[in-house]
């Protein structure tokens, strides 16, 4: 294999993978946002407790979380084919890693919500704000800088995550690293595939811990 | 302008029922400030939570401004909130506003405009003395700007009534004494009726027109200062100015206002007495110095000496 083809492969994978995760993170933080936000406020002494509705959530939650992404992946095929039409392709993917990846962050929402301080809600409940102002304006804000945080470190999951999709047919540097590197032999495509993957990863994080910091330092 | 009546909070806390408070009756007249002294655990901090509902009373009603907000839904208690401010120990200012922000908070809330609100927090902000300091994150204010921020928040609605929550204990003594400053020039710049609940003797005295001393969740004597400090057996007197325990036979006297007088002199001259010191105290209250004195008397006329004194003005308390 030249260094021309090595590159194109490269390229074109990084790009697919780059897909996975761009797509399946924007899903993850429209699913596990809202689900960590509701299981902080339904807790009990919460902006709306509900005892019942917290459980359930919790058990969702929970289940998610207890499944190793590769089963969870196979486990959830019929459901990618009736979202998709498929269950093959890079968009594909994007079903099980979102379904992977929401209930793990809802869990690190619900962490970074829990840090803001009780008397920041109570002042604002002194000063007659409504329950979903405090949502919007006192907890989510203040929760800010953590919520960064855990959605850094639910990116550089989803990278991990798109890596196994790649294993059945989802395309990316997994699939490149399974094809090249397990089947064929070839070593340099596999450490140059290691190597993107550590250069991905560190630019995620340090972006993060940049903007983390910046709205920290406030 | 603050009415409380019949007031009972009682917890439950996993099967388990704890009292916080019981038969509390509170009157807080318009313009004066309140102090309710305890200490922590006496459900001070509860009665006040209270008195804007932010926790609701198990029995009890509470009326603020002529409104009864025992009474109104939320939507309701949340309009009547705007218009009583309420600072906080910790301040609780958000740290993701810059001050202007959290001043613009309440405001935001209330649904102002945006020059309105810009406005309006300018002016605040003049109010307490921060008006550099706008664009500045809490994060790099010191304690006692922050409580200012607290007070400019706390003054947005134009409240009649200001709810302070240990405002002063997590300040030190040079800070606490420039915040009970500007609460008393609001006091009495704005008309602002203040009600505050503190452990710290020293806030009583420096700034309250009426105290109500509490213990174990009741409201144990409750009066303007001077009317506390010539009841018999009043703790605040006893809080104020600490003696050593009497023996049989001591006097006490407590004296407001008086202390220019050279009273103990006038009795020895008077009557056929020897007074001996045995302690005293004494304290700017309210801007009036006031204080207690341990005395032993003995000799002839003692019990003419004593009714002396009492007719004088001060409170003659005799052990036994």
């Amino acid at each position: 294999m030249t260094w021309d083809e090595m590159g194109q492969l490269l390229w074109e994978n990084t790009g697919q993978t780059a897909q996975m995760v761009v797509w399946s993170t924007l899903f993850t933080v429209l699913l596990g946002l809202p689900l960590g936000v509701a299981l902080v406020v339904t807790d009990r002494g919460g902006l709306f407790p509900s005892w019942t509705l917290n459980r359930v959530l919790a058990l969702i939650v929970n289940i998610g979380r207890s499944l190793p992404f590769i089963i969870l992946m196979i486990a959830v095929i019929p459901l990618t084919r009736l979202i998709m039409g498929t269950s093959l392709g890079t968009a594909a993917t994007v079903v099980p890693l979102t379904l992977g990846a929401a209930p793990f962050f809802a869990r690190l929402v619900e962490t970074a919500l829990r840090e803001v301080g009780g008397d920041k809600v109570q002042a604002a409940h002194a000063m007659g704000a409504s329950r979903m102002t405090i949502v919007g304006k006192v907890l989510l804000p203040e929760a800010m800088p953590g919520l960064v945080a855990g959605l850094t470190v639910t990116v550089v999951a989803l990278i991990s995550y798109s890596a196994m999709a790649g294993t059945i047919g989802g395309g990316g540097l997994g699939d490149l690293a399974i094809r090249y590197g397990y089947q064929r032999f070839e070593t340099t495509l596999m450490v140059a595939t290691v190597v993107v993957l550590i250069v991905i990863v560190q630019l995620v994080q340090t972006l993060g811990d940049t903007v983390a910091r910046r709205i920290a330092r406030n | 302008m603050i009415d409380v009546s019949g007031l009972r909070k009682v917890y439950r806390d996993r099967g388990r029922e704890v009292t916080a408070v019981e038969c509390v009756d509170l009157h807080v007249r318009e313009g004066e400030i309140f102090g309710v002294l305890g200490q922590s655990g006496a459900g001070k901090s509860t009665l006040l939570r209270c008195v804007n509902l932010l926790e609701r009373p198990t029995e009890g009603t509470v009326t603020v401004a002529g409104q009864e907000l025992t009474a109104l839904g939320e939507a309701q208690l949340r309009r009547a909130r705007q218009r009583i401010g309420m600072i906080h120990q910790h301040f609780a200012l958000l740290s993701s506003r810059t001050v202007a922000g959290n001043v613009a908070f309440p405001l935001e809330v209330m649904g102002l405009g945006k020059a309105e609100r810009a406005r309006r927090v300018a002016e605040l902000l003049e109010l307490v003395g921060l008006a550099d300091k706008a664009r500045v994150h809490p994060a790099q204010l010191s304690g006692g700007q922050k409580q200012r921020v607290g007070i400019a928040r706390a003054l947005a609605g134009n409240p009649s009534v200001l709810l302070s929550d240990e405002a002063t204990s997590a300040l030190d003594p040079g800070t606490t004494q420039s915040i009970l400053a500007l609460l008393k020039r609001l006091n009495r710049e704005l008309g602002l009726t203040i009600l505050l609940i503190t452990h710290e003797m020293n806030v009583v005295k420096t700034i309250c027109d009426s105290v109500a001393i509490m213990r174990d969740g009741r409201i144990e004597e409750s009066g303007t200062i001077p009317e506390l400090l010539a009841r018999p057996g009043s703790r605040l007197a006893a809080e104020l100015f600490p003696l050593p325990a009497p023996e049989p036979g001591h006097v006490t006297i407590t004296f407001t206002g008086q202390a220019d007088e050279p009273v103990v002199s006038q009795v020895v001259r008077k009557f056929d007495v020897d007074v001996n010191i045995l302690g005293g105290a004494l304290e700017e209250v309210a801007g009036v110095s006031s204080g207690r004195l341990r005395l032993r008397l003995t000799g002839q006329e003692r019990a003419a000496a004593l009714t002396y004194l009492a007719e004088r003005g001060l409170l003659v308390e005799e052990s036994r």
